[in-house]
């Protein structure tokens, strides 16, 4: 134990826990590709583990993360992504996959389950999972009410822990005074 | 480094006020922060998560994520957001005189 030198001696001080407001992030998950579907559950994972208030609000084609029918067929397609390299599948450099060859039968499923394999690797849990965690840990999930009427789909259509169908209305609402990212 | 004194021992501590030398620690010294983190008391069940993490950091050299706890202790995401209410990630890492979590999950 050390107790030469000019450090700091301090006492245990109560946190002031109960006076201050919790930080409060809400997230706007507008896509629903697969790897659009991450930055949320991954950040807010993070803020749940540091005791941040975590709001999510699913729009458009966002909703097919929480649509139990789609959310375990979350796909991610080569056509038209230029940061998908052939490095990901160990070819050196920076070639492209060539569009002609995204466009053919397979391609989406194949990019989709290379994606899938190394984010298993990672021991990153499947978003169903993942979004179990994040209702389980506290975080409210909600869908827009727009989307939902467009698309035809009812409460019925989503996962366990989605608390309901709200108005962007409701949404400003329910997120005043916290930190909004649109994804 | 700054010091400071918790439960009668004086331990270094960072700017956060995690430990910096696991090897202080003590388990006086895990109810102390405990009541600070506003746990009255740690009970057989806050105890099962703490020994885990101090086990897995011994092997791994970091704490481990909170994933990695329900994996390890099988005990539920609820019940350890239950245990360790806002901000499990932090507040078991402080306690068990771990630093902060490496890794996203």
């Amino acid at each position: 134990m050390q107790t030469n030198g000019a450090h700091t001696q301090t006492e245990i001080a109560p946190k002031k826990v109960a006076e201050e407001k919790p930080r409060h992030i809400a997230f706007i998950c507008s896509k629903g590709t697969l790897d659009m579907a991450y930055p949320a559950l991954v950040m807010g994972w993070a803020a749940l583990g540091n005791g941040i208030d975590v709001t999510i609000f699913f729009t458009f084609w966002g909703l097919d993360i929480i649509n139990k029918h789609r959310v375990d067929h979350l796909e991610i397609a080569p056509v038209a992504n230029t940061s998908m390299k052939m490095s990901m599948m160990g070819v050196p450099g920076n070639l492209g996959i060539p569009q002609l060859l995204g466009v053919l039968p397979g391609m989406t499923a194949f990019a989709t389950a290379l994606m899938k394999d190394k984010m298993r690797k990672l021991e990153v849990p499947p978003v169903r999972e993942y979004l179990q965690m994040l209702v389980d840990g506290g975080a409210k999930l909600y869908a827009c009410k727009m989307s939902v009427d467009m698309m035809g789909l009812t409460m019925n259509d989503f996962v366990e822990g989605v608390q309901g169908i709200v108005t962007a209305g409701d949404f400003m609402d329910m997120t005043e005074g916290a930190q909004i990212v649109f994804i | 480094m700054p010091t400071k004194t918790i439960a009668g021992t004086t331990v270094h501590v960072n700017d956060e006020g995690f430990l910096t030398d696991p090897n202080e620690w003590n388990r006086d010294i895990a109810a102390a922060i405990a009541l600070e983190e506003g746990i009255a008391e740690l009970t057989p069940a806050h105890w099962k998560i703490i020994d885990f993490c101090r086990q897995s950091a011994t092997s791994t050299g970091k704490a481990p994520t909170l994933r990695a706890i329900t994996n390890g202790t099988g005990l539920s995401t609820k019940e350890l957001f239950a245990l360790f209410p806002k901000g499990p990630a932090k507040k078991v890492a402080r306690i068990a005189g771990l630093g902060k979590p490496e890794g996203c999950v």
